[in-house]
């Protein structure tokens, strides 16, 4: 339809002349530059890569008795694996609706002014240096979390997440995972809204004709173009929640178990907060088995951003992340 | 109109991919400058500062010396540093309190001229050292009392044996009125609330002097080995002294152990010595050294000690924390020797001893530990 309106009509193929295309400085230096900086970021990505690994391998290789729990890797490791996922974990799953919930209010129902500003206060969040986050999760944050534990002991205790005993400092994993929420919660907002705003006019309009009310437009044109863009973002999400240390660091009240139980004292500890808080006193092959975790993590976090950019090109033309 | 559509999305899907792009790079951004930190650290930092440029000997003391190692005499250090460099304008200290375990690997591996630590270099670390060093000195220059304080309103002060205080750790005494706490307290109106032990989640020189307490002086009712890493299961952990003194406050019932300086404000525990209980006090955690045996082996001016934490003198508090300072006896350079000595000798001495006193609550050494440590120290000269 639109092609043949006012287009001139398209040039005769022309003959191929062995002209050069004109190559001004600027377009040397430009190229040049962004050519730089792709492979240097591959570049640091390798050498951070292999630095782990080759700072890990004394540990892999090292008798049992020099390691940190003087048994072995794996089992050192993983609890402080499981620690790292399940935080990042509850994060997410408090953080992602919502992230999507204040995206959709931005974009579909807040008076344009106000959203803004609100736009605004979220993207100030992620302004605030986690080591802040941290100091308000062990000063405010810990503290109330007591009597809710109590409260989720005495009514939900039959379930392993809520076992108990509960904490009397309110250092737990909960804790750490809605302070590492609040951390989150600006990236998955900024993806999703972008997302929610691109929906195309015309589907929107198209429901409101068919008699949809807004709610039904949103759940039938903007949540189904906005999904994959809204995993990503909660991919993101995740990465950060995954490698996040000084928050959690101070924060938690870590023990070397594996355990479901949010609100005991009892925490498996993550990866980053432990190599923080043990890497300063340590020596030797301790050293190693730090760094070996710290292989763990990244293969992790290389794990959860390789499933985000999968979700991601399944639906390419609807991203904007591409 | 297509033409519009299409516009339109593609502006958006611009400023998306930078929202993205932004998104990823900040999160980029910390994992990238790890890397870079590590790798110049595994290179040792001898480089720039650390070495001495100045080989003057003469009566004036000039140049730079570098140390790192334990952050729990931190504070002592900066205070002995200051002090000197009223002494010695010209002459310059660093100290980075980056960790007893950095410390001394660095220091073994002849990374820096001075160092500290919380604990004796290791049978390996000592060789290790001994190669680019000739021999070591190794003397505790730093030694101040760990308190054992705890919240409960109302009560200032407990009488607990290290029996006692083994099995609230260990989580096999939960409640404060507990008879084995009862029997030693009868006057205190114990309440019958839950005991919330508080330690370190931190590896750290504290933890390990406290275990070495326990195991020492408890051995019966502790199993652990002694480890900067908290070794036994249940109980809170918090990260620093900062953190358990917090951690202490904000729970009612809360016990911990920290540097006697930060512990104001809390209940101290007096803590069972033979027959009597005494308190952390400077004067009273000075005298553990006179108790306490050398360990033998590494060498004349090396003064590890197995400090004795059974100790039966009822003058003595046996739960503290020694950092010994490190150093080597040979130095390439008359101006590293010159500088080395002057410094230690400082420390050392009545002065640089009182001056730790007043600012972090560190114990003094008596006049024959100085003596004794001097005379160490005196070791120091020119490799030949």
């Amino acid at each position: 339809m639109s092609v043949d309106v006012g287009l001139p009509p398209a040039p005769p193929p022309a003959p191929p002349k062995a002209q050069k295309a004109v190559v001004r400085p600027g377009d040397r230096i430009f190229f040049g530059a962004s050519v730089g900086a792709g492979i240097t970021i591959l570049i640091v990505l390798a050498g951070v890569a292999l630095f782990l690994f080759i700072e890990a391998w004394p540990a892999i290789t090292a008798d049992s008795s020099e390691l940190p729990n003087q048994e072995s890797l794996v089992k050192y490791i993983a609890p402080l694996a499981f620690g790292t996922v399940l935080g990042a974990t509850i994060a997410v799953i408090i953080a992602a609706p919502m992230a999507i919930a204040i995206a959709l209010y931005i974009t579909h129902y807040a008076p344009p002014r106000l959203a803004g500003v609100l736009g605004l206060a979220i993207d100030l969040l992620a302004a605030v240096p986690s080591i802040v986050y941290g100091l308000w999760g062990i000063f405010v944050l810990a503290p109330h979390s007591v009597a809710l534990s109590r409260w989720l002991e005495g009514n939900l205790g039959f379930l392993p997440f809520f076992d108990g005993p509960p904490s009397a400092t309110g250092r737990t994993m909960l804790v750490v995972g809605i302070v590492l929420a609040v951390m989150i919660l600006p990236v998955i907002t900024a993806v999703s809204r972008e997302v929610f705003k691109q929906t195309p006019q015309l589907h929107q309009e198209a429901a409101l004709a068919l008699g949809a009310t807004r709610w039904e437009m949103i759940r039938m044109t903007v949540l189904p173009f906005g999904r994959s863009g809204v995993i990503s973002g909660a991919m993101l999400g995740l990465g950060r929640a995954l490698g996040e240390t000084m928050a959690v660091a101070i924060v938690l009240s870590t023990a070397d178990v594996v355990s479901f139980d949010l609100i005991s004292s009892q925490n498996s500890g993550t990866i980053a907060a432990n190599i923080a808080l043990d890497f300063p006193e340590s020596s030797g092959v301790k050293v190693n088995a730090l760094i070996a975790s710290g292989l763990v993590l990244f293969a992790i976090t290389l794990a959860v951003n390789m499933v985000a950019r999968a979700i991601i090109n399944r639906r390419r033309e609807f991203s904007g992340a591409n | 109109m297509t033409l519009s559509t299409t516009r339109r999305p593609r502006r958006v899907a611009a400023a998306m991919v930078a929202t993205v792009l932004c998104v990823g790079l900040s999160a980029c951004a910390d994992d990238s400058d790890d890397p870079i930190a590590d790798s110049s650290d595994s290179s040792p930092s001898t480089s720039g500062s650390a070495s001495p440029d100045s080989a003057d000997s003469g009566t004036k003391l000039s140049g730079t010396l570098s140390g790192v190692g334990a952050s729990s005499q931190g504070s002592a250090m900066e205070a002995w540093i200051a002090a000197f460099n009223e002494k010695y304008p010209d002459a310059t200290i660093n100290y980075e309190p980056t960790g007893s375990g950095a410390g001394r690997e660095q220091f073994a591996a002849g990374a820096v001229k001075f160092a500290g630590s919380d604990a004796a270099l290791s049978e390996e670390e000592t060789t290790k050292a001994k190669s680019v060093c000739g021999d070591i000195v190794q003397v505790p220059l730093y030694v101040s009392p760990i308190a054992i304080a705890f919240n409960l309103p109302g009560i200032t002060s407990l009488q607990l044996k290290a029996e006692t205080i083994a099995k609230i750790f260990d989580g096999k005494i939960t409640s404060w009125d507990d008879e084995a706490i009862k029997a030693d307290n009868p006057d205190a109106d114990l309440p019958g609330s839950d005991i919330t032990p508080v330690h370190r989640s931190d590896k750290s020189g504290t933890t390990e002097n406290f275990t070495d307490y326990l195991k020492g002086a408890a051995a019966d009712s502790w199993s652990y080995d002694v480890s900067g890493d908290w070794p036994a299961s249940g109980g809170e952990a918090a990260q620093g002294t900062s953190g358990v003194i917090a951690a202490i406050k904000s729970a009612e019932g809360g016990i911990g152990y920290a540097d006697a300086s930060q512990a104001s404000g809390l209940g101290l525990v007096k803590v069972g010595v033979g027959s009597a209980f005494v308190e952390p006090s400077a004067d009273a955690a000075a005298k553990i050294l006179a108790s306490s045996e050398r360990a033998a082996g590494q060498g004349d001016a090396s003064y590890a000690y197995e400090l004795d934490r059974k100790t039966e003198d009822s003058g003595t508090y046996p739960v503290v924390l020694v950092t010994y300072s490190l150093a080597c006896t040979q130095y390439a350079s008359q101006g590293d020797v010159d500088l080395v000595k002057a410094f230690l000798s400082f420390i050392v001495s009545e002065e640089g001893q009182q001056i730790a006193e007043e600012n972090a609550g560190s114990a003094p050494l008596s006049a024959e530990e100085r003596d004794l440590f001097q005379a160490a120290i005196d070791k120091i000269s020119l490799k030949s």
